[in-house]
């Protein structure tokens, strides 16, 4: 763009300076990746790659490590809060384009950001000292009454509600990720263009059949972007769940018991890491972490990505 | 029921579950400010910000400690990040405008930014920590920069392409130097943007406990030396949260109103000045 210009000396400092500082997130990347390979490298030839995610087996004091009960505490936490996070989000997105009086449009778009910029730290201590009881003592006991019979949903509600479980996790992760939900659907849905609208409007349709029928496959693109990107927001939470959720090496097949996430295992575990190839392990254990969440974000960006130069054309 | 009542009350009560929606939102930031608040507030004292802990069962005693460590690691991640990311950005929007390499970048710091902190944290353990053989604030800040740095550069590269082409245009026609005419002309016009991205950068790392625990670590004494282990706020809140006094979770709560208290007014600053700004 600057072709052409007088060149200077200064110019040319300028230019490297910024340059460098750009790259740094570049260098960052790679770095981060470099190094998380080469500390991991230890319990990577020991374990391999395929053995160590799926081994169950997580155990300092014999020294063997499998990521199994971690990945799938964090699969099934983050699940858990997309079933709860998607519909709200995309019904707060549909509340303040379509429903709400102008008055109301802002003060909600407020609250939305205000919770997310809420840290996550004040979530889980919020869930550990508010959540976690109310759930154990009212809304855990009605859940397993009403479910704890019925055959294969059954089992997700068997044991002793103690409110330190895997179903307050995701609840606490459905609050934490509701807003980016919301947002990025708000933002898309925002994008249909009014004339669309209208015509629909105009044949008769209900606000509902508008919204339904033309609101949302025109930016459906948009709206799965914000979902996954939500996904891979969830995936790599640490503090609001690390409080509810105890530290429980175990695959359980109920919403009662305690579990681990990669991230928990690691803010609970990196510290005390007494051998190197403990210490590796929690190493490899965020390398396959920094992986799954790159890769989901990468996913996520590309369907903004289209979806914007969709709505740009 | 005619085929006309069936769809509007369909719409009814699609309608009715999205306002809900909307009140099941409102409902939870009411519910969690509020116990913050009602929680905080009555364990806001003055010995709170003036004493050091005390060994638990002894009355009284205050997070001094992680107060001040919390403002020096914060202080300090904006000393590095800031310049980096306003720079960073500055390539991104005046001298890579357009070229594939800016998209790139500007794609890879989106991914950046919510890149989980707590891998950040292993990372800088590994560069940082486990070199010198102890936590030291230092690696704290570096970590909350490595945050810090892709949000500010995506705001700045934002801001700077909402200054108008033309303004530059003008600056050339004077004879002026590529790099004078970002640092006189499009610096000043993008000032309060720039500035607003730096605010909401601050209010996200402030809250950060996940890459502060491998790093700062924690420390029960008042320490100003960056080169050692170093209290934080947040840390602290991890710490006598999951303790067994209750004058710990007294003080958690306190720690914890007054973080959300900066956290909140930062980012309605940042959104009354863009709004004001920018309408």
């Amino acid at each position: 763009m600057a072709t052409g210009l007088k060149k200077t000396p200064m110019d040319a400092i300028f230019l490297s300076v910024t340059a460098i500082a750009s790259f740094t997130v570049v260098i960052l990347i790679i770095g981060i990746l470099y190094v998380l390979i080469s500390e991991s490298s230890l319990a990577i030839t020991k374990f391999g790659f395929i053995k160590f995610l799926t081994s169950t087996d997580w155990n300092p004091v014999k020294q063997s490590f499998g990521a199994l009960t971690n990945i799938y505490g964090t699969a099934l936490t983050t699940v858990l809060s997309l079933v709860i996070a998607v519909p709200v989000g995309i019904g707060i997105a549909v509340f303040v384009t379509e429903i709400s009086p102008n008055f109301l449009k802002g003060p909600i778009g407020v609250a939305i950001e205000l919770l997310a910029a809420i840290p996550s730290i004040i979530y889980g201590m919020w869930g550990l000292f508010t959540l976690s009881p109310v759930m154990s003592k009212f809304i855990e006991p009605f859940l397993k009454k009403i479910f704890a019979g019925v055959p294969i949903i059954g089992i997700l509600f068997q044991g002793m509600p103690m409110g330190i479980d895997i179903l307050t996790a995701s609840v606490i992760l459905s609050i934490m990720i509701i807003p980016f939900t919301a947002s990025i659907s708000r933002d898309s849905f925002n994008l249909t263009p009014t004339v669309v609208k209208e015509s629909a409007y105009a044949i008769g349709a209900t606000k509902w059949e508008v919204v339904k029928n033309v609101v949302i496959p025109y930016s459906k693109l948009g709206v799965f972007g914000g979902v996954v990107l939500s996904l891979g927001r969830a995936l790599g939470e640490t503090m609001a769940v690390a409080f509810v959720l105890g530290n429980n090496h175990k695959i359980t097949t109920s919403l009662f018991d305690a579990a681990a996430t990669v991230t928990v295992t690691l803010a609970n575990e990196f510290t005390e890491a007494d051998t190197d190839i403990y210490l590796s392990s929690l190493f490899y254990l965020a390398l396959v972490l920094f992986a799954m969440s790159f890769i989901t974000l990468a996913i996520a960006k590309y369907f903004l990505i289209k979806a914007e130069s969709k709505y740009s054309r | 029921m005619t085929r006309e009542q069936r769809r509007k009350t369909e719409g009814f009560i699609a309608l009715l579950l999205c306002t809900m929606a909307a009140f099941f939102g409102l409902f939870w930031l009411v519910y969690i400010l509020g116990d913050v608040l009602y929680h905080g507030i009555e364990a806001l004292t003055p010995s709170l910000f003036m004493s050091d802990p005390v060994p638990p069962g002894v009355e009284g005693g205050g997070l001094r400690n992680a107060f001040v460590g919390q403002i020096l690691i914060t202080v300090f991640a904006i000393l590095i990040g800031v310049p980096v990311g306003v720079l960073g950005g500055t390539f991104l929007a005046e001298y890579a405008r357009g070229r594939k390499i800016a998209r790139l970048i500007s794609v890879l710091s989106d991914i950046m930014v919510s890149v989980p902190s707590i891998v950040i944290g292993t990372f800088i353990y590994a560069i940082m920590v486990k070199p010198v053989g102890h936590f030291n604030g230092w690696a704290g800040a570096v970590a909350l920069a490595v945050i810090m740095i892709p949000v500010v550069l995506r705001t700045t590269e934002d801001m700077l392409s909402l200054v108008p082409w033309t303004l530059r245009e003008a600056a050339f026609a004077l004879g002026a130097p590529y790099y004078k005419v970002i640092v006189q002309i499009v610096y000043r016009a993008a000032a309060t943007g720039i500035l607003t991205g730096i605010l909401l950068s601050i209010a996200r790392v402030a809250g950060e406990t996940a890459p502060l625990l491998f790093t700062s670590f924690n420390n029960s004494f008042f320490s100003l030396n960056m080169q050692q282990s170093m209290a934080s706020l947040t840390v602290t809140i991890f710490q006598y949260a999951m303790g067994p006094y209750h004058t710990w979770h007294v003080q958690a709560w306190a720690a914890a109103f007054t973080i959300t208290l900066f956290i909140l007014i930062l980012t309605i600053l940042g959104r009354l000045i863009i709004k004001w700004r920018y309408r």
